[in-house]
């Protein structure tokens, strides 16, 4: 279970995090929702050590996650990042099994190859694909190329940041059903942002809507039509008009 | 009053500018060095940066170097017929080349080439979150990016400085056989009996200096570069501008011990 409590982040006099309130219980799927710029990248980045919060508590399991071994932390996470971050330098299946050719969950050359290539194929694409650079890929392919690396080690956790952002309609809907697959075989848990209700819907076990730094609405999927919340109803429906100030 | 003010409060904010920078140099290059010492270590990206530090720089290093000790060696001539002393070209050329051209040419040019793709390569990584990407696949950035990097300018510049030293000479040498009319025997022999140990040590521990400089701020202006496609050119600008100013630098400090010892 990830629990974050009253973090709070500001990045000079810009203050995004105003004191977010959050649990994720263990194996589900939590969106984060929320319109562009309201920190919920920074959020995710908070619980990854990858950005410092200035005050507040994570955790992992109860543990604080500043404490303890790092490498043995971040080995129980993935993440795909939101423009990939493949490593242009390395061949597709060098970037899936880039955690498995180096430190503790290290693998011979031709293990790890193997574990590439059949993820690479959980995830649609073929061997043919494996011994490609990033750059010679389409946007779909390199976001699933980003998905194979994200589950190659097998890990606990998995954050998808923006999945289905730059992709088309049916792309964003394959996306979206092989992150739901993929959850549900691996038993993980699952933290994702997006602002593409489409993939809320598809992903989400629950919804946390965060807004003003703060979270403004969290609970069950099935429950976010019917919330009252009426920030929650503007940025569901996409109306300019409503208390979330909308820049024309 | 304004006015006395606030050149003064220029001078001051420039001033804690400069040792502020000079500061995170500084911390980068601590933390740089500690992690040579600490596994993991990353051999591949070693020897990679090893070939592109220094193989792939031959071709630049060689031609700079020969066209200057061609150079070198017209102007000595030149400059010695004005008191009768043309006969010390080989001499001069040696000891130009192996004190001060030789490894102040090479960390120009290390710094033109390696320190802006170093630059370049790490701020594109850091604004498309492959940095991040490394972190949250436990693999730390200074290890895998820096290390590499820095240690192959520790090794490689004070090659490339060795071999530039050698073709500057030969471009001299060239130069002073074929138009001057020196002897090859005389002039080789010259050479050769003219430079000291101390001199090529003095070479080459500036390579390595320059290489160290090239390659580490090569990699702190890509690690803290600003965004997007701007802040990918203003890093490699200012990478390659600090490097060069700072190999200068370095070059006087350096030159003025050796001249002490």
């Amino acid at each position: 279970m990830i629990e974050l409590r009253d973090v709070h982040k500001a990045f000079g006099s810009n203050q995004v995090l105003r004191g977010v309130t959050l649990t994720i219980p263990k194996s589900t799927s939590m969106v984060i929702i929320g319109g562009s710029g309201t920190g919920k990248s920074v959020a995710l980045k908070c619980v990854l050590g990858l950005v410092q919060p200035d005050t507040g508590l994570i955790t992992l399991d109860g543990k604080d996650v500043t404490m303890g071994d790092r490498d043995a932390f971040l080995a129980r996470f993935g993440m795909l990042f939101q423009g990939g971050a493949l490593f242009d330098s390395l061949p597709v299946w060098q970037n899936v099994a880039f955690r498995l050719m180096r430190g503790s969950l290290k693998k011979p050359k031709d293990e790890a190859r193997e574990i590439a290539i059949e993820k690479l194929r959980r995830v649609g694409l073929t061997s043919e694909q494996a011994d490609k650079f990033p750059a010679e890929l389409s946007g779909g392919m390199q976001k699933r190329v980003g998905l194979a690396r994200a589950i190659a080690a097998e890990p606990e956790i998995i954050f998808f940041d923006e999945p289905t952002t730059g992709l088309d309609p049916i792309m964003s809907g394959v996306i979206n059903d092989l992150i739901r697959e993929i959850v549900t075989e691996m038993g993980a848990t699952a933290m994702t942002i997006t602002h593409d209700m489409t993939s809320v819907r598809a992903i989400a076990d629950n919804v946390a809507m965060l807004h003003g730094g703060v979270i403004q609405w969290t609970g069950p999927v099935a429950d976010m039509d019917q919330s009252g919340d009426p920030y929650l109803d503007q940025f569901i429906s996409g109306r300019a008009e409503g208390p979330i100030e909308a820049v024309r | 009053m304004t006015w006395i003010l606030s050149p003064l409060a220029a001078i001051g904010a420039a001033v804690l500018g400069a040792l502020a920078f000079n500061g995170r140099i500084a911390i980068f290059a601590g933390q740089t060095l500690s992690h040579f010492l600490r596994p993991p270590f990353y051999p591949k990206e070693i020897l990679q940066a090893l070939m592109s530090v220094g193989y792939f720089s031959l071709p630049v290093v060689g031609l700079t170097a020969v066209f200057t000790g061609g150079a070198l060696a017209l102007q000595i001539y030149s400059g010695g017929a004005r008191f009768n002393a043309e006969a010390v070209v080989p001499q001069i050329v040696a000891i130009g080349m192996v004190r001060e051209l030789g490894p102040v040419l090479v960390g120009l040019m290390v710094a033109a080439r390696v320190t802006s793709s170093i630059a370049a390569e790490i701020a594109t990584m850091k604004v498309t979150e492959q940095i991040d990407a490394l972190v949250t696949l436990s693999t730390h950035p200074m290890k895998y990016l820096t290390v590499p990097r820095v240690l192959a300018g520790l090794i490689m510049v004070p090659v490339l400085v060795g071999v530039g030293d050698v073709i500057g000479i030969m471009g001299g040498y060239l130069v002073s056989t074929n138009s001057l009319g020196f002897n090859e025997a005389a002039y080789l022999t010259n050479t050769v009996n003219f430079i000291e140990m101390r001199d090529v040590i003095s070479s080459l521990v500036k390579g390595a200096a320059f290489g160290f400089i090239a390659t580490l701020l090569g990699c702190y202006y890509g690690m803290n570069t600003g965004r997007g496609a701007q802040g990918v050119g203003q890093a490699t600008k200012s990478a390659v501008e600090a490097a060069a100013v700072l190999i200068l630098a370095a070059n006087f400090i350096l030159t003025s011990i050796f001249f002490s010892i």
